[in-house]
């Protein structure tokens, strides 16, 4: 766990600089508790307050180094790119110029990445929302690769981890995007009946139509310490009904007692969790390392390698 | 009645709309006893409770037992708090699932119809699952061995709306709107003005003919002049006979191939690049 962020990362298209040593004098403050923390620290301790135990958001390569094997990430579909099919303009709003800026600035295409990687050597398909890039929002693209996650998860016979932040569905993309909920679906079905199990991962937080399709599918539902994770949003609900929320709603704990999550995941124990679970529905035969061909790997791992 | 009709006297989408929400539209349950015979209404999820704002059960239709089910408004206030707009919570896309896997067992045919200004948006749905609730509905569907039709009558609020569209064909009527958010949501969030709903109705592609351009839907059903509530009987044969004729297309494919094809209807939609063409259209424009 300490050296989370520090494993070398190849093959990413990210903004991120390397890693570097971060000095023991470093403060940072704790968004949670707004106390003065040491930085070496809270990076040692995968972005968890020490002291309140708040979750600071990870991006999308954050969660793969954290998760996954070192060197065992093959990220796969980065290419795919947002088009327009709207020309979708307001006076507050440029979808075409909103994306050339995002590429820009995030050097990434859309909000997810996917891949397939090893937990404990066991291989699995990834896919990874990515809030920074228009609040992780689903259009066609998004909906694309988490449809071909689920897929290749079929095809190759593995399980299928996606990690969810999220706003919901992306308006700009009009009903286009309200119909990747009904993708996403028909590929997460194809998943069920391959007999492969779909893990879903809530993070803070996550809304709307990705909560009601693809986040909410899935056979295992794990959430972060204190995510917020809803179908209508907090302020919507507050209009409708002209009360105040309580401060615990829609969070992971809310989830969990009302019977909506199955566990309640702290950070720092997720990578194990998961380790045991996908190990309870990967036959021993069959966690092998399918990964050392290459690209090829779901295909060595489909032939038996 | 439009302060922007185009050239063609065609409706601005912002008339469309107030048309798709007009009280005196003929409502799901004006459908289903307009097109069917011996509807018995079966009600409850067998979990919590049972929706008045999702209506369902089963009837026959030109001779064939279908599963019918669809959102129910009413047509004035006392109706509406009675249906809760046509808002369902999870206990009715809970018994729309209930009754769709009862189709599945005996092999009927369901008929949806779309009738929502969204999902309902309250601290009892969401404690209750309302996003799972949507969600296992379009897992299910998916999958579901008989054939679907969904018509869109009026109002298809996004995923609650959605909920019951996963369909082999979605039609829907002349005048319908069919949005991933309301107009005045929509204005809210990316014009933030609400009272830019119209612009909104217009920018967000969200008319029959608009979701037709975008191969959303099937078929347009049109509707009599004015729109549906002025002719009731015309609206529900033009209904009648369009189901019909799609579900007679579906009735002759084998449960393997109906599913095949939903696969692919869905697995299909939305465009997506790859990064080397929109570098190259970047380089050229
Ligand atoms: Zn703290």
């Amino acid at each position: 766990m300490k050296d989370f962020l520090r494993r070398t990362q190849r093959g990413f298209t990210s903004s991120r600089k390397p890693e570097q040593q971060i000095p023991e004098d470093l403060w940072h403050k704790c968004a949670g508790c707004k106390e003065l923390i040491s930085a070496k620290q809270f990076q040692d301790n995968a972005k968890v307050c020490p002291r309140c135990n708040y979750h600071e958001r990870l991006d999308a390569n954050e969660w793969v180094s954290l998760l996954l094997d070192p060197d065992s990430w093959q990220e796969q579909d980065a290419a795919l790119a947002p088009a327009d099919p709207l020309g979708f303009v307001s006076p507050k709003d440029n979808y075409a110029k909103k994306l050339q800026t995002l590429r820009e600035s995030t050097h990434r295409q859309e909000a997810a990445i996917s891949g397939i990687g090893t937990i404990a050597e066991q291989p699995l398909v990834l896919c990874v929302s990515d809030f920074a890039f228009m609040g992780g929002s689903m259009g066609a693209v998004v909906g694309e690769k988490v449809a071909r996650s689920a897929e290749r998860a079929a095809d190759a016979g593995m399980p299928l981890l996606t990690i969810n932040a999220s706003g919901g569905a992306r308006m700009h993309e009009g009903m286009l995007s309200l119909m990747q909920m009904a993708k996403v679906s028909v590929a997460l079905a194809r998943l069920g009946e391959a007999g492969q199990p779909h893990i879903s991962l809530l993070l803070d937080n996550c809304y709307g139509g990705v909560t009601a399709s693809y986040a909410s599918a899935a056979d295992i539902m794990l959430a972060e310490p204190r995510a917020h994770v809803g179908f209508a949003g907090p302020r919507v609900i507050e209009q409708t009904i002209r009360q105040k929320l309580p401060a615990d709603f829609q969070s992971a704990e809310f989830l969990l007692e009302h019977g909506m999550v199955d566990m309640v995941v702290p950070r720092a124990e997720l990578r194990a969790v998961l380790g045991r679970l996908i190990g309870l529905y990967t036959p021993k035969a069959h966690a092998v390392n399918a990964f050392a061909s290459g690209n090829n790997g779901a295909q060595a791992f489909l032939r038996g390698a | 009645m439009a302060d922007d009709q185009s050239q063609h006297g065609e409706l601005a989408p912002w008339d469309i709309v107030q048309l798709a929400r007009h009280p005196q539209r003929p409502h799901t349950l004006d459908y289903i006893r307009g097109l069917c015979e011996d509807f018995v209404e079966l009600r409850g999820d067998r979990r919590f409770g049972d929706d008045r704002a999702l209506l369902g059960g089963v009837a026959r239709f030109n001779g064939q037992t279908v599963v019918v089910l669809g959102h129910q408004k009413g047509s004035n206030t006392k109706e509406n708090i009675a249906h809760n707009f046509g808002s369902p919570r999870p206990e009715g896309y809970r018994k729309a699932l209930r009754l769709m896997r009862h189709a599945e067992k005996f092999g009927f045919p369901v008929l949806a119809f779309v009738d929502t200004p969204g999902a309902d948006p309250s601290m009892a749905s969401e404690e209750r699952g309302i996003g799972e609730a949507i969600a296992e509905n379009l897992l299910v569907m998916a999958e579901l061995k008989v054939p679907i039709v969904t018509t869109v009558i009026g109002e298809g609020g996004s995923g609650g709306a959605l909920a019951i569209g996963v369909a082999d064909r979605l039609l829907m009527l002349q005048y319908a709107i069919y949005s991933v958010a309301s107009p005045e949501a929509s204005a809210a969030i990316l014009w933030r003005d609400a009272s830019k709903a119209p612009d909104a109705a217009k920018a967000m592609k969200i008319t029959a003919q608009d979701l037709y351009r975008l191969q959303i839907i099937d078929e347009i059903v049109a509707e009599p002049d004015g729109g549906a509530h002025l002719d009731m009987p015309a609206a529900i044969a033009a209904v009648s006979a369009a189901i019909q004729r799609h579900l007679d297309e579906l009735r002759a494919l084998p449960a393997a191939e109906l599913r095949h094809r939903r696969y692919d209807k869905y697995r299909s939609i939305g465009v997506v690049h790859h990064a080397q063409t929109v570098a190259l259209n970047a380089a050229l424009s």
